[in-house]
């Protein structure tokens, strides 16, 4: 990352750097969620009595108060460590399932290969949001708990992404598989195990990196889209934006703008931070999108005298 | 999705044999391209469908889900073995698939409808939503992308760049939330939800045979009013809808129009003196709808799962609303059927593109 923000220059550098600083303010909500928030994400009621419902921004709660009566910052900030959450543990487990299919498909090939290639791609074609809803529905049976609504959200969105990375990797595995270094192995007599972690690992995933990056701001949508849909984490367990949107739905109506705007920004935020993270380490993998640092040439005076 | 894989070779072939377009042999490996299309489309229901349901039967079965809690142990087993779900998962299965050849999806276990006419129902409804959405996209993507190419590293392409990333890290629902703020309450521009007035919806319910695409039926009605009516509410869910896919295709058209601007033959035509308007929309716009065409049909899944965000931010009745009336009731066998007669849909509208695809670009000849 760090080589990649020297590469860079100009416009590039400043995209790159816009959406580091993003990404390091969310995640640093995580982080601190509490000591930054002022109010649990669960909390009612403080010394001075209850915080009422629907309450406008105030001194006493900045951005006001939700219909179910919590304080809106306090939901906001909680929300990002739920968010990386979902997303370092979903993310992670699609990338370990699908790398590992990807790998032993391509490399296997056969019949194998070749069920598991269709698979995938009918898997593929599906809504991923109406796959996360099936996974969810199975993996919380219906019952969204403390943990049960973390692990739920996770493994649906994994199971939306293992087909991406099984796809990437595979396609490199099969290019490389009868690449002269991967068969100088093959004929020392090195198993195919070793191969396959030791050879092939490292040059199938280059890609991934990015992938990875888009895979997180879509996973983001993917969350607060089974919350909006009624699939969320129960508010007394964890915060989570698309719930709070989900439930800021009917105070739109009622003109009351606080208990959506906040949620729904803290999501462009993190979305805009991964995204442009995420675009400018594709221009800068690619020499050909990559903007040279200007060499600064002294300038010599080139008179030329008619 | 299949289309580049599996349209690539034929052009190449095509070129090889030289064919001269419209010859019998040119026509029959055309015809045989469109049925081998065509029967991708059953393997690729039958894995979704396939695993749609046994993920849904993993943890259980569907009474035991909407029920359970709520029912003496006794009377629930009894409920249970009335519709067959303590069979072995693999006769279950089978009855499924049987099922499933003639169209038959069960009963939702909460109104005791039958899947397949709830879908009827409620997916014209969806299938209007969809149809403006990729009308307003197009209408966005199309031109914007053309004029940021064409002023390429200038403020008015930055501009837009920087609005088609902001428009794809909204997420739809917060967005529909903001259109309805500001369009409906603030500015009180359109309706708030719903897809017709009161008094449009009684207008309408008189129609004999209604087609349930509410634009059909107002103008078979007859009367202005209800048209206009029909369209105001549709504005907003559209936009929102639409917005996203045109962004999307803001950036496609943006980046093969730029490809195209800098070739030969447009700069024959500035040469010749044609004006930059038609340079743009005809000469260098033309080739760039096809990897538009390709990327509409990835993208009518995503526009399917947009719509049923879409529809509930709306209240506008469609697929996607029911679905969700479904999950909150935890009627899964009203869920596992919408889902599995999506991704039908799904397959079909793929196979559609992926032959107008054929149909649009020149270079591919039979």
């Amino acid at each position: 990352m760090l080589a990649h923000l020297r590469r860079s220059t100009g416009l590039q550098r400043g995209i790159l750097v816009t959406g580091l600083v993003l990404t390091t303010v969310v995640l640093l909500a995580a982080l601190l969620a509490p000591v930054l928030a002022p109010y649990g994400f669960a909390q009612l009621a403080d010394d001075a009595g209850r915080f009422g419902s629907q309450q406008p921004p105030s001194a006493h709660h900045l951005l006001g108060t939700t219909v179910g009566g919590y304080d809106v910052l306090s939901r906001v900030i909680w929300g990002a460590r739920t968010a990386v959450l979902v997303i370092v543990a979903g993310v992670s487990g699609s990338l370990v399932l699908g790398v590992t299919l990807g790998l032993v498909s391509g490399y296997v090939g056969g019949p194998l290969d070749r069920v598991l290639v269709v698979v995938f791609d009918a898997m593929f074609a599906l809504p991923g949001l109406l796959l996360a809803v099936v996974v969810a529905i199975v993996v919380s049976g219906g019952q969204a708990s403390l943990v049960g609504g973390v692990v739920s959200a996770a493994v649906a969105i994994g199971f939306v992404f293992v087909p991406q990375y099984f796809r990437v990797t595979r396609a490199e595995t099969v290019r490389l598989r009868d690449a002269p270094f991967v068969e100088s192995a093959r004929v020392v007599g090195v198993p195919g195990t070793r191969i396959l972690a030791g050879h092939v690992l490292r040059n199938a995933t280059r890609s991934l990196p990015l992938i990875i990056t888009l895979n997180a701001s879509e996973s983001i949508f993917t969350l607060a889209g089974l919350g909006f849909l009624g699939f969320g984490i129960e508010p007394s367990s964890a915060a989570e934006w698309g719930y709070d949107l989900n439930k800021a739905l009917s105070d739109t109506a009622a003109g009351i703008w606080w208990t959506g705007l906040f949620p729904g920004l803290a999501i462009v935020v993190t979305v805009l931070g991964l995204t442009l993270v995420g675009e400018s380490l594709n221009d800068l993998a690619d020499p050909r999108l990559r903007r040279r640092r200007a060499v600064r040439v002294p300038t010599v005076a080139t008179e030329v005298t008619p | 999705m299949t289309a580049p894989t599996v349209a690539t070779p034929v052009v190449g072939e095509a070129r090889q044999a030289a064919d001269v377009p419209g010859t019998s042999a040119a026509r029959r490996r055309l015809l045989t391209y469109l049925l081998w299309r065509f029967l991708l489309i059953v393997p690729m229901v039958l894995i979704l469908v396939t695993v749609v349901f046994f993920l849904m039967r993993l943890t259980g079965d569907p009474i035991t889900a909407a029920l359970g809690g709520q029912l003496p142990p006794d009377e629930l087993a009894a409920r249970v073995h009335a519709a067959g779900f303590d069979r072995p998962l693999l006769e279950q299965y089978l009855e499924f698939l049987r099922h499933l050849a003639v169209l038959d999806l069960g009963t939702t276990l909460t109104d005791h409808q039958a899947v397949t006419h709830v879908f009827t129902t409620y997916g014209t409804a969806t299938l209007e939503l969809v149809s403006y959405a990729l009308v307003v996209a197009l209408a966005v993507g199309l031109p914007l992308g053309a004029l940021a190419a064409h002023r390429r590293d200038t403020p008015t392409d930055a501009g837009l760049r920087v609005a088609a990333v902001l428009g794809y890290a909204t997420p739809l629902f917060f967005f529909g939330l903001l259109l309805k703020l500001v369009f409906s309450l603030w500015l009180g521009w359109f309706p708030v939800a719903g897809r017709a007035s009161l008094q449009s919806q009684t207008a309408l319910d008189t129609l004999v045979a209604p087609s349930g695409i509410f634009l059909v039926d107002a103008l078979r009605l007859g009367d202005p009013a209800v048209v206009l009516d029909v369209l105001h509410h549709a504005v907003l869910p559209a936009v929102a809808l639409g917005l996203l896919t045109g962004g999307i295709f803001l950036r496609l058209v943006r980046t093969h129009v730029a490809g195209t601007l800098a070739t030969d033959y447009v700069e024959a035509g500035r040469s010749r003196g044609i004006g930059e308007l038609s340079l743009v929309s005809r000469h260098a716009a033309k080739p760039a709808l096809v990897p538009v065409m390709t990327v509409m049909g990835m993208q009518i899944a995503g526009l399917l799962g947009g719509a049923v965000l879409t529809e509930t931010t709306f209240e506008w009745k469609g697929l996607g609303y029911v679905l969700t009336q479904y999950i909150q009731a935890r009627d899964y066998v009203a869920v596992q059927g919408i889902v599995v007669l999506l991704a039908v849909v799904v397959a079909l509208m793929s196979f559609l593109v992926d032959v107008l695809a054929l149909v649009v670009d020149p270079r591919v000849r039979y």
